[in-house]
């Protein structure tokens, strides 16, 4: 399965990694509802180390959709909740 | 539904929502990529922009040091003349200054670290734009409108989303060197306007100014004890001739009296 970590590009990440991913999105999802900065940064910051060490770099030339989109590292909470609800913001 | 994937799904939505526009997919593919050059071009300036504002931070930084050493100077100066009020002083506005240096560093950094990413994803669409060039030449030239649109599907799906996710990067460096550039234009009104004194030295803040008369001050003690020094030796001709004895000093009016009076 391809996922995007935004401002970082794509990954190949094995299908069988997406229990534990999917585990770990579960906690930032709470931190997003609970409006909880902290640990969303945290939970974030764990999910996106976990992809990183799972998956493979797609080469550059690479046309395909991703699966999966993660915000960056230092995306707030604030931002990722925008770019849920309003799917206008997306430029491009 | 998990956050990856709603988010994936927000971004996909986008590229249905243009491919479903085009009467002929094919000419959705020569719009799309004037859309890709653009982009292109709008990274290209973004990376400008923050590299302009970098350098701008570079300058302050630099400027700041150099106020930092001189007050540092005239701290040494102050006390060496014995004024601690004014040493402690100079050192107060160092420590003030070398916050601000703090400061600025850590929003350098921060520039780096956004300069360094969007020259990335500036490379990563270029390839993935030329690639996509390649593509849509050869859809072109061997399919039918109708057998297009299931071809192109997933190459558009992918470059629309790598313009969604380069377009955010772009729009977030640009915030980020607007609220820089504000905070830069603060700096430079008080590095102008003496409160941290010009770089340049052209502007004299007060310590300098209190320095400086402190060292006229002592200038002025040197001269007065040469003059003196110089009328004490003359002094006696110069009242023998002047005849007028000055009322100020009465010892030496009698003294240069009595010669007056043997003459």
């Amino acid at each position: 399965m391809i996922v995007r970590i935004l401002g970082e590009g794509q990954l190949d990440v094995a299908e069988g990694s997406l229990d534990e991913l999917n585990t770990l999105d579960a906690e930032v999802q709470q931190a997003i509802e609970g409006r909880e900065e902290e640990r969303f940064a945290a939970a974030l910051t764990v999910l996106l180390e976990r992809v990183r060490a799972l998956g493979k770099q797609l080469p550059d030339d690479a046309l395909v959709p991703s699966d999966f989109v993660l915000p960056g590292p230092d995306a707030s909470l604030d931002e990722v909740r925008e770019l849920l609800s309003d799917e206008g913001l997306i430029p491009g | 539904m998990s956050i990856m994937k709603r988010l994936s799904l927000v971004f996909r939505a986008k590229a249905n929502r243009a491919l479903d526009k085009a009467e002929d997919p094919r000419e959705t593919l020569d719009y799309s990529y004037q859309r890709q050059l653009e982009m292109l071009q709008k990274v290209r300036r973004g990376v400008a922009d923050v590299a302009t504002s970098r350098k701008r931070l570079e300058l302050q930084m630099s400027g700041l040091r150099q106020q930092s050493d001189k007050l540092e100077d005239q701290g040494r100066q102050a006390l060496a003349a014995g004024r601690e009020d004014l040493a402690r002083e100079a050192l107060t506005r160092r420590s003030g200054v070398q916050q601000q240096m703090a400061d600025l560093q850590t929003q350098f950094a921060s520039l780096q670290a956004e300069e360094e990413k969007l020259t990335l994803a500036s490379q990563r669409l270029q390839v993935k734009v030329e690639s996509f060039r390649t593509r849509k030449e050869t859809i072109k030239a061997t399919y039918t409108a109708a057998e297009a649109q299931t071809k192109i599907g997933e190459a558009f799906s992918g470059i629309s989303e790598e313009m969604g996710d380069v377009g955010l990067a772009v729009q977030r460096a640009e915030d980020k060197t607007q609220a820089m550039q504000a905070r830069a234009g603060a700096i430079d009104e008080l590095l102008a306007s003496g409160a941290l004194d010009d770089a340049s030295g052209t502007a004299k803040d007060d310590i300098t100014a209190e320095l400086e008369r402190m060292s006229s001050d002592s200038q002025v003690e040197v001269e007065m004890a040469r003059l003196r020094g110089e009328l004490g030796a003359a002094e006696p001709r110069g009242q023998l001739e002047g005849g007028q004895p000055g009322a100020a000093d009465q010892q030496a009016t009698r003294e240069q009296a009595r010669p007056e009076e043997r003459k």
